[in-house]
């Protein structure tokens, strides 16, 4: 199975919006002229010095960044191989990743003059971070909602709240992500004159998949650099979670073309690849479109979408962005896959040994960490993204470890 | 070489008079009713069948319609048995247009070039797929012309005149003019509005523009067939069909009746409409 590698894995997607076979602009009529839009706007944006300087001005005093490199010492003894390194994106304002790609987007709806803000969320730190955002530059903000996940989330329900946005649960289908994201998809065709959908991961119409990535992109660039100063060189692995894949593309892409670097994504896994109940498109899914692009999908052989099961609501969604979906064929990134079992066992391993609660989406790249890096050498380096804190899980813990009786 | 669908707005066109456009769920709320609703139709005044295929993700649908695909879901719709409908159906009749209506993934599964040959084979005359705009045509909407279908587009409130010509380049049959920004089954707009967007995509093509979105009574479809070329009412239908079923979803004796009933008396609205000279 060998396949032909481009020359450079970092030029996607095409002017359509396509990475490989996968992307593209799969939505209504009603949406097309804003999506064409949109991508213009950007693309302006984005060769803007002014918006950029901006951005990064906001990146430094409101998120806090750069988010340090932090040398995982205990962890690396525990597992007796590489050197484990951290990419604290939990250290963000809000506590993940999310705001590097919010706070772009934001800012890019209103450089378009648009005056509402809505988005979906399923572990609720996307919505946070738009309801942040939101606050801060006095947008009104609505957020979708699985029903299922405002149960489980509440600590995010109420910080949204409280930041002055409208969370709508959605009671329709599995009530979790997809659900929501269908639910954003449809206020966006009715309220298309004033509205930008701020969009959480790499999935999506182009050029939400790009765009997003870019703006992500920030947390490899910067983990280049601080690795030269950490140890006067690249790094030799990475390691991230994958719901949609906005942490993981975010930290892979600036390295997707030094061929040495091994990556890995880590689906979740739910109860387990055989189980059906899962997360993991890649591993369990096959290409087909959904919400705007094509791309690995959990669904039936009629091609009707199945629902995805995870413990964590940041990783349940049936679909990957189309990039990975292309790197996964590529062969360029490794996916492996956690289960609940293993994703809370690695935060309460990273929560004692570290001093560091993982967000549990963090947690499922956690998990595999251990066996990685004990085949490996003391000098290889590796770094795991560290996307998002744990506060909001500490419930969805507690309950699982009492279900189990341990 | 031309479609049913062609021909159907040939005849109307010397009738003087506007199709009447039905859409309900193939599967819902069971094959067997959704296949003798379909069959009743055209005595009751459907000129034109749009039957959609059942989506577990419609998103540009509302409630009305996400609930009837989930029903039909549920009841073991599947592709197979959409088309096994359509042969069904053209075993009684053989004339009435029947246009396929849903989103692109359960057909990218089925396979798209086995799809085109099963769908004309089974005597489908056009499809109109959702989320597959001028910008992806060579996924399905240029095979599908080849094949000998019609493939039918949605023009909306944004498809502006700058864009109009991209949208109506491969688009055959007619014209489904979306008249809200919005999902299926929301308010029905103000029909001045409706006839001024009609008039400007006339301006663009010569096929016939039907119109959709919203249409619930007998006398907004009489006001929305002065001028347009067709009046595509959904959610109503699946709407009185919801409300003939039990507690439990299954339809009741009056199923067929309930929807039969609608759809004469919107016939009746369509038919009334003094049409303004459409050139
Ligand atoms: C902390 C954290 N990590 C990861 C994810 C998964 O998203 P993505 O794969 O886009 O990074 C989420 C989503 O909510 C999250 O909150």
């Amino acid at each position: 199975m060998t396949v032909q590698q481009p020359n450079s894995f970092r030029t996607g997607p095409d002017e359509r919006g396509h990475f490989g076979i996968y992307g593209g602009r799969f939505v209504a009529e009603t949406l097309m002229p804003l999506i064409l839009d949109l991508e213009k706007a950007y693309l302006q944006a984005k060769t803007d010095p002014k918006f950029q300087k901006e951005m990064d001005g906001h990146l430094a005093t409101y998120v806090g960044r750069p988010s340090p490199l932090y040398f995982a010492d205990r962890l690396t003894q525990h597992c007796g191989g590489a050197k484990i390194y951290f990419k604290r994106e939990e250290l963000n304002h809000t506590g993940a990743h999310k705001v590097n790609n919010v706070l772009g987007q934001i800012m890019l709806a209103l450089r378009m003059g648009k005056t509402r803000i809505i988005a979906e969320t399923g572990a609720g730190m996307h919505g946070v971070a738009t309801a942040t955002l939101c606050a801060k530059f006095g947008l009104p903000c609505i957020v979708y909602m699985g029903a299922v996940d405002v149960e489980r989330q509440k600590p995010n329900v109420l910080r949204m709240k409280i930041l002055g946005a409208e969370v709508r649960p959605v009671e329709s289908g599995a009530r979790t992500l997809k659900d929501a994201m269908n639910e954003a998809l449809r206020d966006w065709v009715t309220n298309v004159s004033d509205t930008f959908y701020c969009i959480g991961t790499v999935a999506g119409p182009h050029p939400y998949p790009a765009m997003v990535r870019d703006f992500q992109s920030i947390i490899g660039r910067e983990t280049r650099e601080q690795m030269q100063v950490a140890e006067g060189r690249l790094p030799d692995s990475l390691i991230a979670c994958i719901g949609g894949g906005s942490n993981a593309m975010g930290l892979f892409h600036p390295f997707l073309d030094e061929r040495a670097i091994e990556i890995y994504g880590v689906e979740a896994a739910g109860h387990g690849l055989k189980s059906g109940k899962h997360a993991a498109s890649i591993a369990g899914g096959k290409p087909g479109v959904l919400h705007g692009n094509r791309t690995y999908l959990l669904m039936d052989d009629d091609g009707q979408i199945e629902e995805a099961h995870s413990i964590s609501a940041g990783l349940d969604y049936p679909g990957i962005g189309p990039e990975h979906a292309w790197l996964k064929d590529m062969g360029r990134v490794k996916f492996l896959s956690a289960t609940d079992d293993e994703a809370v066992a690695a935060f309460q391993l990273c929560s004692k040994l570290e001093g560091i609660i993982p967000a549990l989406e963090a947690a499922h790249a956690l998990a595999r960490v251990p066996e990685i890096a004990a085949r490996k050498p003391k000098d290889h380096l590796m770094v795991v993204n560290l996307s998002g804190r744990g506060d909001k899980d500490l419930a969805s813990v507690e309950a699982f470890v009492g279900s189990k009786g341990r | 070489m031309s479609t049913r669908i062609e021909k159907r707005f040939a005849v109307l066109k010397k009738e003087g008079r506007a199709a009447l456009v039905t859409f309900t769920m193939a599967g819902d709320p069971d094959y067997e009713t959704s296949l003798a609703i379909a069959k009743a139709l055209p005595s009751a005044g459907a000129d034109i069948i749009e039957l959609g295929m059942p989506f577990t993700d419609p998103m540009a649908d509302g409630p009305a319609i996400q609930a009837a695909g989930l029903r039909a879901l549920k009841s073991g719709q599947r592709m197979t048995k959409t088309l096994a409908m359509v042969r069904e159906f053209r075993k009684t009749d053989d004339e009435t247009p029947i246009v396929l209506m849903g989103y692109y993934n359960p057909i990218y599964i089925y396979g798209n070039d086995r799809f085109l040959s099963d769908a004309k084979a089974a005597g489908v005359d056009g499809l109109i797929i959702v989320d597959l705009p001028p910008e992806e045509d060579e996924e399905l909407c240029l095979p599908a012309l080849k094949a000998g279908l019609n493939f039918i587009r949605l023009a909306t409130p944004t498809t502006d005149d700058k864009r109009l010509p991209t949208v109506l380049t491969n688009t055959s049959g007619f014209v489904y003019y979306v008249s809200i920004t919005g999902i299926t089954g929301a308010a029905a707009p103000d029909t001045g509005k409706v006839m001024t967007a009609v008039a400007r995509i006339k301006r663009h093509t010569k096929l016939p523009v039907a119109v959709g979105f919203g249409v619930k009574t007998a006398e907004h479809a009489r006001a929305i067939a002065e001028g347009a070329d067709g009046v595509v009412v959904g959610s109503a239908l699946i709407d009185t069909l919801r409300q003939s079923l039990d507690k439990n979803g299954k339809p009741g004796p009056g199923a067929v009746n309930a929807v039969t009933k609608l759809v004469s008396v919107l016939a009746q609205g369509v038919r009334s409409a003094r049409r303004v000279a459409a050139e």
